[in-house]
């Protein structure tokens, strides 16, 4: 799927035919050990999908089975990205896409927050610095 | 951006934010197939690079290689990895021509003897030097000279990692590959005809990140060679099942079977196609219904019929598929080194494919 929620291109028309690889049951498995481990010993987990062999369709069905969950976040760096837990709480569905609304990637993250979400050191310094310096000109020109 | 510079310095001053260049990193990892627990090692090498210089030389070739990068759809990505070096001589894409393009060249490799990235698409010839020149030296002349200085070559694409179609029988012009020629520098071959361009952009910053990466007995490096078409391709369980396309339009091939017998290469080829997919992620040739080719192999033009099959499956492949869930990858290893010489007699035995062998097989 685009960011606009159309079907990527050429995924639509093969899926009808499309055989199945039988990679969704042991990737849910994958995420139910991840739950597991982050509550007992609160160890981070990704899995890139794109590293997983799925047929046309598939990755659409792992999507719908995962569903959506309380929160939805969109950030818009190059292109841009959407964060979305779903509906098991932990399990975190984010997908990059570029400036055209292609995907460049997607990730199933298990953990609390994950990372891209949270404010970076560096982003906050450059905006205080940003912030400093509005104050510092508003103090000269006032 | 300043060679001075690191790369992290000229994200900042372009107002690139953290948030941004922690996707770039993750979407770099995802695309050099590398797992996900390596994305903060990306980003803390990448933020500290300086940008090296890269002269890329194109000899035999039809420059596909280059299309295929630079006709990219993902060009967020291309664009910081192009921010991320200097491509000092691509005599396609500069600027500059005739004795002003060599001079770029010349200075390109004075000011950076010994640390330059040569990058080579094409093959060259090995009979007559005649057959091919760039402003008046020899493609030979010209690779044995700018490899001299380099600290690692990347041959990219098939004609120059292993020949290409310019080697294919006859071989009129005697073309041979780079690493038939340079014997005393690494060489990373990323072949592909043309290569994925994520995965020519791949083994760029796998290098400047990592360092010369992982290579196969081919030269190719694993992260995106390390699996067979055939292991990744998402047809794989019908070819267990031993249900097949016997022909383009049959029930076979209108239900997606495998394309094993329509002579697809994929049980002996090692390639990204499977899973990075061309034109951005969209699909690649056994999706659109056609067998894999074998590009990214050595003489796969010569390697025995594009539509003739590696072997005719002699065995019930169901029932091979029970043994091998016992016996593992053991039956699956002992298939791929059965195709493999297969294909291996063909390439010695240099089976000449026709026209109406073409037609006869399809």
């Amino acid at each position: 799927m685009t960011a606009n929620g159309m079907p990527a291109p050429g995924f639509a028309a093969s899926a009808p035919c499309a055989p199945a690889t039988g990679n969704l049951v042991p990737l849910k498995n994958e995420i139910r050990h991840a739950l597991t481990r982050w509550l007992e010993q609160g160890e981070k987990h990704v899995i890139d999908l794109r590293s997983i062999p799925l047929a046309p369709g598939e990755e659409d069905r792992l999507l719908e089975q995962l569903g959506e969950g309380e929160v939805n976040a969109r950030l818009s760096i190059q292109g841009t990205s959407d964060i979305i837990e779903t509906r098991y709480p932990g399990v975190w569905l984010i997908t990059h896409y570029d400036e055209n609304e292609s995907i460049m990637g997607r990730f199933i993250e298990v953990c609390e927050v994950p990372g891209i979400l949270t404010s970076q050191a560096d982003d906050i310094r450059a905006g205080l610095e940003r912030l400093e310096d509005q104050l510092s000109n508003a103090e000269t020109t006032a | 951006m300043s060679k001075d510079k690191t790369l992290g310095d000229t994200l900042r001053e372009q107002g690139v934010s953290r948030r941004s260049f922690l996707k770039f990193c993750a979407t770099t990892a995802s695309m050099m197939a590398l797992p996900p627990t390596m994305i903060p090692v990306i980003a803390a090498t990448l933020e500290k690079l300086r940008r090296p210089s890269v002269i890329w030389l194109s000899f035999q070739e039809c420059t596909g290689c280059t299309e295929s990068l630079t006709r990219s759809h993902s060009a967020t990505i291309e664009d910081l990895i192009f921010d991320s070096i200097s491509l000092d001589y691509h005599h396609t894409l500069q600027a500059a021509s005739g004795s002003a393009a060599e001079q770029a060249r010349e200075e390109a490799m004075q000011e950076n003897y010994g640390n330059y990235i040569l990058v080579v698409d094409g093959s060259i010839p090995g009979e007559n030097n005649g057959y091919s020149t760039i402003a008046g030296i020899s493609n030979k002349d010209m690779l044995l000279e700018v490899a001299a200085g380099a600290a690692a070559i990347v041959a990219v694409g098939s004609c120059a990692a292993f020949g290409g179609l310019p080697n294919a029988d006859p071989n009129p012009t005697g073309a041979v590959s780079v690493s038939d020629l340079v014997k005393d520098k690494a060489i990373v071959n990323v072949p592909g005809c043309p290569p994925i361009p994520a995965v020519i952009t791949g083994v760029l910053v796998q290098f400047l990140t990592f360092g010369l990466p992982e290579l196969d007995q081919l030269g190719r490096p694993a992260a995106f060679y390390g699996n067979s078409i055939h292991d990744r391709c998402y047809r794989r369980p019908f070819y267990d099942k031993g249900l097949f396309a016997n022909s383009f339009d049959d029930e076979g091939a209108k239900k997606g079977w495998c394309l094993f017998k329509l002579g697809c290469k994929g049980p002996t080829t090692y390639n990204a196609c499977a899973t990075t997919k061309w034109n951005n992620g969209t699909s690649f040739p056994i999706e659109a219904g056609h067998p894999c080719l074998g590009c990214s192999e050595p003489d796969f033009w010569d390697a025995g019929g594009f539509y003739k099959a590696l072997s005719t499956p002699t065995e019930d492949i169901g029932k091979t598929a029970v043994y091998a869930g016992t016996a593992g990858l053991i039956a699956g290893a002992a298939l791929g080194v059965s195709l493999r010489a297969r294909k291996q007699s063909a390439v010695k035995n240099h089976e000449r494919v026709t026209i109406d062998d073409l037609d006869e097989e399809s």
